[in-house]
């Protein structure tokens, strides 16, 4: 029996929702790691009871957790959970531990060649790199012990051991803009890896607000692939970086087309990024933050239009999904089961995945706490949960 | 070498999900009784809190306190004695997160 299992993080734990492939009927299972931040959740492709997460808290920093039996029971990779010793066992040797490796050290050797120390601050001086937090995490197509993790301040991680340990692809820092960057208002973050399903070599992430970046040598070296951005708000809107990605989007079958939310303006390429152009058409905003591809269609396109970047919610107070069937410009409203009114819920980039099965369900969570279910391509929605912490990223999983 | 102290330490709820143990633990800390020497065998009894309360380069992490005693001793050198009825397992030593929202 076929089915899905939706993988929320919020400001105050983890959540699973599952259910068979009619969708109708769902379990909660959570919160997971309650009263941490849970930013992001995903699952192998290779191995779907692997699981991910990132819980993070600005009292305690940052923890990795991961799951063998799909998010039943989880542990810190390397420590082993039922590894409670009583106080008799406990050791009485008197020397001082070292001091926890981080998990997450900036990459600072010579051998990068260009160990990067600073980015641009709020005010334009240089501000050092100072990890915060993990924003995502993208687990390999094919192993599951491989894991990319992006983190504030903006960088990417790799893990070949199940999460254990992690090292920096350092050349997307080193390869020469990154003094450059600068934070956005969510941080300087880089909230968005998508590895290409024919090629691990070739990463593309985002980095608010940096722009999009892509590497096609398995992240030893990177370029910047912002052309063709305008972005108002920067003193060159055509820079090469400096562009606010709020999201990225790929169809698996389609590696070279990309679509993009931007802090305003939904973007297509053709080209694996090389070049931009604008398909916003009759969006009634195209400000937003996650946008999301079709399953089976790779030219229909999702996006969530918000006001503006000082109101944080749907235009006319109407929670409106946008569905391109052609791949951009000409934008159709999905509203049926959605609140048409009094709705100020913003929706986050992360907060959108598709299933695939047969009949492709949509999924988003808002900031109110709402996790909403389309399991028909966007006609018909329908709320799984209603009342959970605000919602900070959805993924979701089809089972066999 | 003496016989380790048994100390008090009284974690907060995030910490004792984390590491899935009680309100309070004991920890033996053999010689003088610090922040430092608590802390230290708290890591290594319970290595699931390594970099919670300490940062990865050893220092407390800003919003996380430390109370002995109804005294907030966050700020005292991690190397000054802690009070004696610490010392002696009659109080625990606090950690606590600083409240600030959420």
């Amino acid at each position: 029996m076929s089915g899905v299992r939706v993988l929320v993080g919020t400001r105050k734990g983890g959540f699973i929702l599952t259910a068979d492939g009619k969708r109708q009927r769902w379990e909660v299972s959570g919160p997971h790691f309650a009263g941490w931040e849970v930013y992001h959740m995903n699952g192998s492709p290779a191995d779907p009871d692997r699981l991910y997460a990132s819980q993070t808290s600005s009292w305690f920093g940052q923890i990795i957790q991961r799951s063998s039996d799909g998010g039943r029971t989880w542990e810190q990779p390397g420590i082993d959970p039922s590894d409670i010793p009583r106080f008799d066992e406990l050791p009485e040797d008197g020397s001082m531990p070292a001091p926890a490796p981080s998990l997450f050290a900036y990459d600072t050797s010579a051998e990068t060649g260009k160990p990067l120390t600073t980015h641009q601050w709020y005010d334009g001086t240089q501000h050092p790199w100072e990890f915060a937090r993990v924003w995502h995490l993208e687990p390999s197509h094919t192993d599951p012990d491989v894991v990319y993790a992006g983190v504030e301040d903006a960088a990417l991680f790799k893990s070949t051991d199940g999460g254990q340990s992690w090292h920096e692809l350092a050349g997307l820092r080193g390869h020469g803009t990154g003094p450059d960057w600068q934070p956005g208002a969510g941080g300087m973050c880089l909230h968005t890896i998508i590895l290409d399903p024919a090629d691990e070599r070739r990463i593309w992430v985002a980095i608010s607000s940096a722009g999009a970046f892509r590497t096609d040598d398995g992240g030893a070296t990177w370029k910047p692939i912002n052309r063709g951005l305008v972005s108002e708000m920067i003193p060159n809107p055509t820079a090469d970086v400096g562009h606010c990605v709020h999201n990225l989007a790929m169809h698996p079958s389609n590696p070279g087309v990309l679509f993009m939310q931007k802090h305003w303006d939904v973007m297509r390429s053709d080209d694996a990024g090389d070049s931009w152009h604008e398909v916003s058409g009759n969006l009634p905003s195209d400000f937003g933050f996650p946008i999301a591809v079709h399953a089976h269609e790779p030219e229909t396109v999702y996006v969530v239009p918000i006001e503006s970047d000082s109101l944080h919610y749907p235009p006319e107070g109407k929670l409106r999904v946008y569905r391109s069937r052609g791949g951009g410009n000409e934008w159709e409203a999905l509203t049926n089961g959605l609140p048409q009114e009094h709705c100020y819920v913003n929706i986050l980039r992360d907060a959108m995945a598709v299933d695939r099965l047969d009949d492709c369900g949509i999924y988003f969570g808002t900031t109110g706490g709402q996790v909403y279910c389309s399991p028909d391509g966007g006609d018909h929605w329908s709320p799984i949960v209603r009342d959970l912490p605000a919602v900070l990223s959805v993924e979701v999983q089809t089972l066999k | 070498m003496s016989e380790p102290a048994s100390i008090r330490v009284r974690l907060p709820d995030q910490l004792q999900r984390l590491a899935r143990l009680d309100r309070e633990v004991m920890v033996p800390v053999t010689g003088d009784v610090t922040q430092r020497s608590v802390l230290s065998a708290l890591e290594r009894a319970y290595p699931a809190l390594r970099g919670t309360i300490r940062d990865h380069a050893g220092q407390r992490r800003p919003k996380v306190r430390i109370f002995a005693c109804n005294q907030d001793v966050s700020h005292d050198s991690p190397d000054e004695a802690l009070p004696a009825a610490i010392a002696r397992g009659e109080e625990p030593l606090f950690i606590l997160g600083a409240i600030s929202g959420g």
